[in-house]
């Protein structure tokens, strides 16, 4: 356990300086609109980290609450780190209390999907039995309703060592994330041939978590070990071409390598990190740019559907707005409607803990009446755990705003 | 690969100014993109537009007023706008509100006339354009008042209000309703939320119809509904059978939101992207025009060129603008000239507090078009514009929807002719 202050802190906690009360971030927080138990990021944020004083005890617990979506932040007109400051003091929340066996557990994909994957069937069987996720909540505290993703049985990394791709065109490092490599391949296949078709070289280096789901819990050293570690991994495919980039598909792992890693974990630093947050891009904001520059094929055949396109927070927390949607009216006949509600609730693992499964709940269902009041047939979403919750909460598919890129190409 | 977007213009800036003047582009056929480090001024402000309230008088008629004040101030804003542009952005604005995301809810006024409705304090404050939902509350309505409020809501004291209306010379009462609230710290929106819900709202109107006489009016704090303002304030009407007016609350201001939401969904209606959390932290420039701006995108910059950009990016209260500790002003984003700044051995601030403060003039030098002094394509907008007093003028939400359709009109002109000289 250390107190020591690192520069990072400073900086984080120097923005709280700049809070004018202004009460903007308290008209944007999904969860203290739904719940009492959180009372607003003004509170839990610049002015409760006041109190907050090197491992003395917290004087305030419900921070536990933020489930850290980040939009609190975005609003901010003075630049407070409001999220990042909470998600330090959970840090030290759980330091000082402990932490749950559950959070240990569900925030380790690698892990998970590693066990999961060899006996996908049994796991999935599992995950949907009524009784045994009863037992579950009771025993882990994973709330038994909570939206489990299917192991797909096979691995993403598999599929990609297993075939040969162009052996020219430009390169590019393609970083999947744990949600690809597990639970949908298929997302990862596409954007490998969106990809290709845009005249890509994509490498997919063997790589492993980006640490968000224990940062997002409160565990920061295990956290900054996994980022480290992809970063390492990442790192050398970029380092002597300053023209390489990574991309990702799962917009919350691509934020944690951008910014997240090196803000709330205090990496700023590491010369790896450093490298791969400035090198990597995530799949839309990529696309948009290339079409900006005229390299995006647009030989999109009609694709005649309703979808309603929720931006999840993490991939607003890019400050990149919404790549997706423009992508997506570039295919003749799609008709796209843009979602105003701000958050689905899961916020990653957040909405699948039992004492917060409720509020999770609660705090999409803005986003669930508005994608029924929409008419749409599939929603489309850039992130994974979204995507889950969405499906979860509304009944209808949801995918990745690609797949109708990868169906309009034809590939 | 670089990060490299291109626009037909950039906009900086997603408060009245930057929302307005985005739409205006948009609306126009050009590509454009707001870029903004957070949500502006309009979540803090009445939700009214504010064209001209003191001069240094109560201002009945801000036409005549300003017809004077920009001959007397060829300096102003409003004198490097025009009155015609202010009319004709009242009216546009007007059509915004109806087109908008929120059915049955009106602004209300003329540019020939100010409202003077109730503050919470009860203060009487003259306002021009405003929503339908306030002006029940006008001062010349012959009804007593009787200001509604709970202690659900600790920022509002109806009786304040009740008590300083009355000194005003009009007919006030307070009363309270109870609301059950979980939290302590419940605020306007909140509240407003409620109100959205039918069922609430009838058993809300039954508790309060019992504590209203025959002929009063009723003013409640500004939490009339968030999402279906209209709908929930027509209804209470409806249900108590007299005028209803709304009362601007401390912040969070549920006008305010309101008034962002027509704003943003104009700009999105008509194709324009707004990117909220992107502050920009510098431009490039080639000679006397910016080329380019870079935002801050986490991990990489992204770089947005155009050949026309609008600095909407406030003033001091927004951080656009700052004194630093060594009395040095500075325009922060795209570090432009600044005008109205006193001379070293000037006062710059004075010791009364609500006075006419030197230093609240300064603003981004500008010429007769609102371009910026020293970068060509930059045309400036709402409170980065020096040479208004907002606060004391009441003038704010009016130099920003005026000065914000103005530059759009002169950017787009811009545009086409640099498209034309290219051609
Ligand atoms: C509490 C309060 C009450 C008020 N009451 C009234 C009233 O009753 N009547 C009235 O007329 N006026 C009132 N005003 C004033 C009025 O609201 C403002 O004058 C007006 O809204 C200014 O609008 P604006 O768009 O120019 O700037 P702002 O609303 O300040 O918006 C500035 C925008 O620029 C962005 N920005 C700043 N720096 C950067 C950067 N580096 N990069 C990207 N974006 C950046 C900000 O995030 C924000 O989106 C009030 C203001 C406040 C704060
Ligand atoms: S939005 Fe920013 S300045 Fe305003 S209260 Fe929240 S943290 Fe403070
Ligand atoms: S990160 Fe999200 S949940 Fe947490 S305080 Fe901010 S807006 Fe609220
Ligand atoms: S955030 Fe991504 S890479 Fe990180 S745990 Fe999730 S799926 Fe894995």
């Amino acid at each position: 356990m250390s107190s020591t202050s690192t520069p990072i802190d400073d900086l984080l906690r120097g923005s709280l300086d700049h809070c004018v009360k202004c009460t903007i971030c308290e008209t944007q927080c999904p969860v203290s609109n739904v719940t009492p138990l959180f009372p607003g990021p003004k509170y839990a944020g610049p002015q409760a980290e006041r109190y907050r004083v090197g491992d003395e005890p917290s004087v305030e617990w419900s921070v536990d609450y933020c489930s850290g979506c980040g939009i609190c932040s975005q609003a901010c007109p003075q630049g407070v780190k409001i999220a990042e400051i909470n998600a330090q003091a959970r840090h030290k929340l759980k330091r000082q209390n402990g932490i749950p066996l559950r959070d240990r557990i569900i925030t380790r994909p690698t892990w998970l999907g590693r066990a999961g994957t060899p006996v996908a069937p049994l796991a999935n069987f599992t995950l949907g039995f009524k009784p045994l996720r009863a037992l579950g909540e009771k025993t882990l505290g994973v709330h038994r309703n909570g939206p489990a993703p299917k192991f797909a049985g096979r691995r993403f990394s598999k599929w990609a060592r297993g075939r040969s791709g162009p052996v020219s065109g430009r390169r590019i490092v393609y970083f999947h994330g744990c949600g690809t490599e597990y639970y949908e391949p298929w997302e990862g296949q596409k954007v490998v041939e969106i990809l290709e078709h845009n005249g890509f070289r994509v490498e997919v280096p063997k790589q492993d978590c980006c640490g968000l789901p224990l940062q997002s819990s409160g565990l920061f050293d295990d956290a900054r070990k996994v980022v480290l570690r992809l970063a390492r991994a990442l790192a050398p495919h970029v380092r002597e071409d300053p023209e390489t980039i990574i991309v990702g598909n799962a917009t919350s792992c691509t934020l944690m390598l951008k910014r997240e890693a090196r803000e709330i974990l205090g990496l700023e630093d590491d010369l790896d990190l450093k490298l791969v947050s400035e090198r990597t891009y995530d799949i839309c904001e990529l696309l948009l740019l290339l079409h900006d520059r005229g390299e995006l094929k647009t030989d999109f055949k009609p694709v005649s559907e309703r979808v309603a396109y929720h931006a999840p927070c993490q991939q607003q927390g890019h400050y990149i707005g919404k790549p997706a949607l423009e992508l997506l009216a570039l295919i003749p006949g799609l008709e796209v409607t843009e979602m105003n509600a701000r958050c689905c609730g899961i916020a990653g693992t957040y909405g699948l803990k039992a004492e917060k499964y409720d509020i999770a709940m609660a705090v999409g269902a803005e986003l669930f009446g508005q994608v029924r009041d929409s008419g749409a047939s599939t929603v489309a979403c850039d992130s994974e755990t979204c995507r889950w919750q969405i499906t979860h909460g509304t009944g209808l598919g949801s995918v990745h705003p690609i797949d109708f890129l990868h169906r309009a190409y034809g590939l | 690969m670089r990060g490299e977007l291109h626009y037909d213009a950039v906009v900086i800036g997603a408060g009245t100014a930057g929302l307005v003047a985005g739409a205006r582009l948009a609306e126009s056929g050009a590509h454009v993109c707001v870029l903004a480090k957070g949500i502006g001024s309009t979540h803090l402000a009445p939700g009214t537009i504010d064209v001209l309230g003191y001069a240094p008088d109560r201002v009945a008629s801000p036409r005549e007023a300003l017809s004077e004040l920009v001959a007397a101030r060829p300096d102003h804003p409003y004198a490097l706008i025009g009155l015609d542009t202010v009319d004709h952005a009242l009216a546009w604005f007007e059509s915004c509100v109806g087109a908008g995301p929120l059915a049955g809810y009106r602004y209300v006024g003329r540019f020939e006339h100010n409202h003077l409705l109730p503050t919470a304090v009860g203060a009487l404050r003259p306002s021009t354009l405003v929503p339908e939902t306030m002006v029940a509350g006008d001062a010349s309505a012959p009804e007593p008042v009787c200001v509604v409020g709970s202690r659900a809501l600790r920022d509002f004291h109806p009786a304040l209000c009740a008590a300083n209306l009355t000194r005003a010379g009009i007919a006030a009462r307070a009363v309270e309703v109870d609301i059950d609230v979980s939290r302590a710290d419940e605020n306007a929106l909140g509240l407003a939320r409620r109100f959205d819900d039918p069922a609430w709202r009838a058993g809300f109107a039954a508790r309060l119809a019992l504590k209203l006489q025959a002929d009063e009016r009723v003013g409640l704090p500004a939490m009339l509904g968030a999402r279906d303002p209209g709908g929930a304030w027509s209804d209470l009407e409806h249900r108590l059978g007299r005028r209803v007016f709304e009362i601007p609350t401390l912040p969070p201001s549920v006008p305010g939101m309101r008034l962002y939401e027509i704003l943003r969904s104009a700009l999105r209606r008509a194709g324009g992207r707004l990117i909220l959390g992107a502050e920009v932290v510098d431009a490039e420039r080639s000679g006397s025009r910016v080329s380019a701006v870079l935002a801050r995108t986490g991990g990489h910059d992204t770089r947005y060129a155009a050949p026309s950009f609008v600095l909407a990016a406030g003033g001091f209260a927004s951080g656009a603008i700052e004194l630093d500790s060594r009395w040095i002003t500075h325009e922060r984003v795209l570090g432009l000239p600044l005008r109205g700044v006193p001379a070293p051995e000037q006062p710059r601030f004075l010791g009364d507090y609500l006075a006419e403060q030197p230093m609240s003039r300064v603003g981004v030098a500008v010429d007769g078009d609102l371009r910026a002094e020293g970068a060509d394509n930059v045309l400036v907008a709402g409170a980065a514009l020096g040479g208004a007093v907002p606060w004391r003028e009441l003038s704010g939400e009016g130099i920003a929807l005026a000065s914000g359709f103005r530059v759009a009109e002169l950017a787009g002109a811009g545009a086409a002719a640099t498209t034309g000289a290219a051609a």
